[in-house]
């Protein structure tokens, strides 16, 4: 008789629940947002904008600073099944390694694709599967203090050597005036995927290559390479405090933007904060292309951001709906003025609003379009270990541990033994 | 006489089984079962996200092929994992103890507020470590944190030091942030001994006319034995397994890598479920090793005594 009045009311409340249902269709949906600047501020606003629009509320989850400790989290959430998250945030180099867990975008995009950079949707598809839609696309970039390269009569610098020279300068000069911490240059110099960033711009620039080739030949081991890392070593406690060997992104930008810093490599997101209210330099700084080595050219890592839906979500059909909303032209423009978030949709680098509150974006076109990717297609689940390796050899040449041409040797030993029999097995 | 249990003796030790058998379930659930898994899969190339496995043996441990070695065993950053884990294990349990004797001994005293500072002292103790770490990491920043600052101002240091950043620094700041934050375990630990301590014989001491500092290597330190015994093992076996401090504290570059963040690495970021299982192992092995290898030799000690 108990049993029987547990399954009656059971029954009801299902059925209640049910009718409520089918009333409101309203559903709730978790989004995986950022937490580098202004990533939860911005991502808020997109996101409120489509609750008014559907009706439907989003639970925003926020996720570590570092991609490295980001990816991890999401693996292990997605080889366990978990759809308490529907939409996540994922980097460029992650397609290859977990869109094997994301639906296939294309039945929600209607061709949206179409209006986004070619390489970007390419990148993003996986095995015919457009596992995610592009969000904002990244290159590492050159910030520097317009008013001091004035002060001292420099020219904004083409070279590394010339930009070391220029930072010397500024740094002494500076230092001399009485500000003791003034600082040369600062970069992403921990061991952690940054640093695969800083560093591949760093091979790019003296044409030394890309770690791992198309073809999956490890070319690490290699005269340019050496002279571009020996190079970046060389700025170690001259221009560059000893303590970016354990900065992020927010770290140098923390030194940079409280006025201690004639130069910065950081992402485009660094320009809005910069320049807002509560900078101390907002207004002073310059953006250009990296600088280039000897006979290189000038280059950025490819990073930026994408949106997928887990094949977890029990609300897929909602998901993708706010995927495509804040991928849409008007909501990439609004990031791309509010946050200099770069839109991933050419059409948006010729838009009069976009190009007024980010100068860079129209004269740097090329540098985002020709941006150097990480080899993480060719490595797929291997890039995390040759990612890591690669860090570490760099970090030991930065902290003195190792000089460039034993790191770089026992890299390429190192990465043999990764590859195995093959970077896909 | 032994040999015939009286029905009473069985009923007794029946019941016995009955209470203990819902902690041994939950054990065996919760410590024991996941153990095994962990043994388990040290042994096959799993691979998180790739459902299939093949048993590969010792390969993950140890394996000698022509012209190569691999497995954890022959890598050489699983070795600078164990030494760096030991080293700072064998430093920061040492000060801690040291220093948790001096502040035990000095709560022990009768003074004025001292209820006020024991409970102060506890502090960064119930301090979340993610949260010290973090608050420890600001306050170390080579640029703008406030320890190089007061440093400076001391003129102590002529320039900021990268205290998290340099390689030859940073453990000496990871050991430095655990002793500072597990200094008031051990002090509490060794306290509540102190206060179970027996007053006559330290009253036949003053009569005998015993120097303090022979009383307390004579008297204090040999009574309060035991307990600081039991205290070292738990800090050392914690220390051993140290993984968020180092994490969250430094580059994380290979210079202060320890096995636990070893083993996080292989199992987490390089998603290897097998080799990571076995650094598992390999931890549980050393931690296994040295309980054992305590608990004997404090069992001759008390056997002697």
């Amino acid at each position: 008789m108990k049993l029987k009045s547990v399954l009656t009311s059971l029954s009801l409340a299902t059925a209640m629940g049910l009718a409520l249902a089918g009333m409101a269709r309203a559903e709730q949906v978790a989004i995986m947002c950022g937490s580098v600047g202004a990533d939860q501020d911005q991502c808020k606003k997109g996101v409120q904008a489509w609750e008014k629009l559907t009706g439907n509320t989003v639970k925003i989850v926020s996720i570590p600073a570092s991609t490295t400790d980001v990816l991890a989290f999401y693996q292990q959430g997605l080889a366990a099944g978990s759809g308490d998250v529907d939409i996540y945030q994922l980097d460029v180099i992650w397609p290859g390694i977990i869109g094997k867990y994301f639906i296939d975008l294309k039945p929600f995009s209607k061709g949206a694709e179409k209006d986004h950079f070619p390489a970007i949707v390419a990148n993003n598809t996986v095995g015919g599967k457009l596992t995610a839609m592009p969000w904002f696309t990244d290159a590492g970039l050159l910030f520097y203090r317009k008013d001091l390269l004035d002060k001292y009569k420099l020219k904004a610098p083409t070279t590394w050597a010339e930009m070391a020279a220029d930072a010397k300068t500024i740094q002494d000069g500076e230092r001399k005036a009485g500000d003791a911490k003034f600082q040369g240059f600062v970069f992403q110099g921990k061991a952690y995927e940054g640093l695969t960033c800083d560093a591949l711009e760093w091979l790019d620039s003296f044409g030394g290559g890309h770690i791992v080739n198309k073809a999956g030949k490890i070319t690490v081991e290699n005269a340019k390479a050496e002279a571009a890392i020996t190079e970046a070593a060389s700025w170690i406690g001259k221009i560059a405090p000893e303590g970016v060997l354990n900065y992020g992104e927010e770290d140098a930008r923390g030194v940079f933007q409280s006025g201690e810093a004639a130069f910065m490599r950081n992402w485009p997101y660094a320009w809005s904060l910069g320049n807002g209210k509560d900078s101390k330099i907002a207004g002073k700084i310059g953006v250009e292309a990296l600088p280039m080595g000897p006979g290189g050219k000038h280059t950025g890592t490819l990073g930026g951001w994408q949106l997928g839906v887990s094949k977890f979500s029990k609300h897929q059909a909602a998901a993708a709906s706010l995927v495509m909303y804040l991928t849409s032209q008007a909501e990439e423009k609004r990031r791309a003025i509010e946050g200099s978030y770069n839109p991933t949709i050419p059409a948006l680098y010729k838009d009069a609003d976009v190009l007024k509150a980010n100068p860079f974006m129209g004269t740097l076109i090329s540098t985002f379009t020709n941006a150097v990717a990480r080899p993480s297609l060719t490595t797929g689940a291997k890039y995390a270990e040759v990612s890591n390796d690669f860090w570490n050899a760099v970090h030991d040449v930065l902290s003195g541990k190792s000089n460039a041409k034993t790191a770089m040797a026992s890299l390429h030993a190192q990465l043999k033994k990764v590859r195995g029999p093959g970077w896909d097995k | 006489m032994a040999a015939a249990q009286s029905e009473l003796t069985r009923a007794r030790a029946r019941s016995a089984w009955l209470f203990l058998a819902p902690m041994l379930v939950v054990l065996a659930l919760t410590a024991a079962w996941p153990l095994a898994r962990t043994i388990f899969f040290s042994f096959t190339d799993d691979k998180l996200g790739d459902a299939s496995y093949h048993f590969v043996g010792f390969d993950n441990y140890f394996v000698q092929g022509d012209g190569y070695t691999d497995g954890i065993l022959a890598d050489p950053l699983w070795l600078s994992a164990v030494w760096h884990t030991v080293w700072f294990a064998v430093v920061s349990v040492a000060l801690e103890t040291a220093l948790g004797l001096v502040v035990a001994l000095v709560l022990n005293s009768d003074f004025r507020g001292r209820a006020l500072v024991r409970t102060a002292i506890l502090v960064p103790w119930a301090i979340p470590t993610v949260v010290s770490s973090k608050m420890w990491a600001w306050m170390l920043n080579d640029q703008l944190g406030i320890v190089n600052d007061m440093l400076q101002r001391a003129h102590l240091i002529s320039g900021p030091v990268a205290w998290t950043a340099n390689p030859s620094v940073s453990m000496i700041s990871v050991i430095f942030v655990d002793v500072w934050k597990t200094t008031p375990f051990m002090a509490l630990m060794i306290l509540a001994a102190l206060q179970l301590l027996p007053t006559d014989c330290y009253e036949a001491g003053r009569i005998d006319g015993v120097s303090p500092v022979k009383m307390f290597f004579k008297v204090t330190l040999p009574l309060i034995w035991p307990a600081l015994i039991v205290a070292i093992v738990f800090r050392a076996l914690d220390a051993l397994r140290v993984f968020d401090l180092i994490y969250l504290l430094t580059s994380g570059s290979n210079d202060t890598i320890s096995m636990s963040v070893y083993a996080q690495q292989q199992l987490v970021q390089f998603q290897k479920v097998g080799v990571g299982s076995a650094a598992s192992t390999l931890l549980f092995i050393v931690l296994a090793i040295f309980t054992a290898g305590t608990l004997l030799l404090t069992r001759s000690k008390n056997a002697e005594a």
